[in-house]
């Protein structure tokens, strides 16, 4: 059983792996952003199963994972707000200017 | 093996299917939003079904609860997210 725990975590990891190549590839942000996310839940679910070949405290490993994963994106999205908010702020000043 | 060997096997199998398609689809599909839609379901019936693999393996009682735990703490931040950059990607979809 150990064993097969194991090789489900490997491959996992290889196929969130191959999933990053989206972040090479875009093309938006929001894309970049949730490959690496699913790294996150990845990475999550090869901690999990790699606490049964008796890794002790790889589950609150896992738990920090997740909640590093989440807290990303939230300032990912929390950024694009705020650049947007810019963008906007800097068209009404263009259009006062003109 | 027993009953719940089986059972563990058969789960994990299917959460590691998950992941694999949502990989795939990640790579594959057309644009940002269904690419989210993969990305979504990787994330909540992988882990899920993994953790479900895994919880009767556990030692106790309460390292079960605990990766049940684990998972709805993806689970939630993972559809909070999914929200969130659904709605920044349609935006930009919309200025495009």
């Amino acid at each position: 059983m150990g064993n097969f725990f194991l090789g489900a975590a490997a491959i996992i990891v290889a196929t969130t792996a191959i999933g990053l190549f989206r972040v090479l590839s875009g093309p938006t942000k929001p894309d970049r952003l949730m490959a690496s996310q699913l790294l996150g839940s990845g990475g999550v679910a090869a901690l999990l199963l790699a606490e049964t070949r008796g890794t002790r405290g790889a589950v609150d490993v896992a738990l920090v994972l997740a909640l590093l994963a989440a807290f990303s994106g939230i300032a990912f999205v929390k950024a694009a707000i705020i650049a947007r908010r810019g963008d906007d702020a800097a068209k009404g000043f263009a259009d006062d200017a003109n | 093996m027993t009953l719940i060997d089986v059972f563990s096997v058969l789960c994990i199998s299917g959460g590691v299917f998950f992941f694999l398609a949502g990989a795939v689809a990640l790579l594959r599909f057309p644009d940002t939003l269904t690419r989210l839609h993969a990305l979504t379901k990787a994330d909540n019936l992988g882990l899920g079904l993994v953790v479900l693999g895994l919880a009767p393996q556990a030692e106790s009682f309460l390292a079960a609860l605990k990766l049940c735990l684990v998972w709805i703490v993806a689970q939630l931040a993972g559809t909070t997210l999914s929200q969130l950059i659904g709605r920044i990607a349609k935006d930009k979809a919309s200025e495009l």
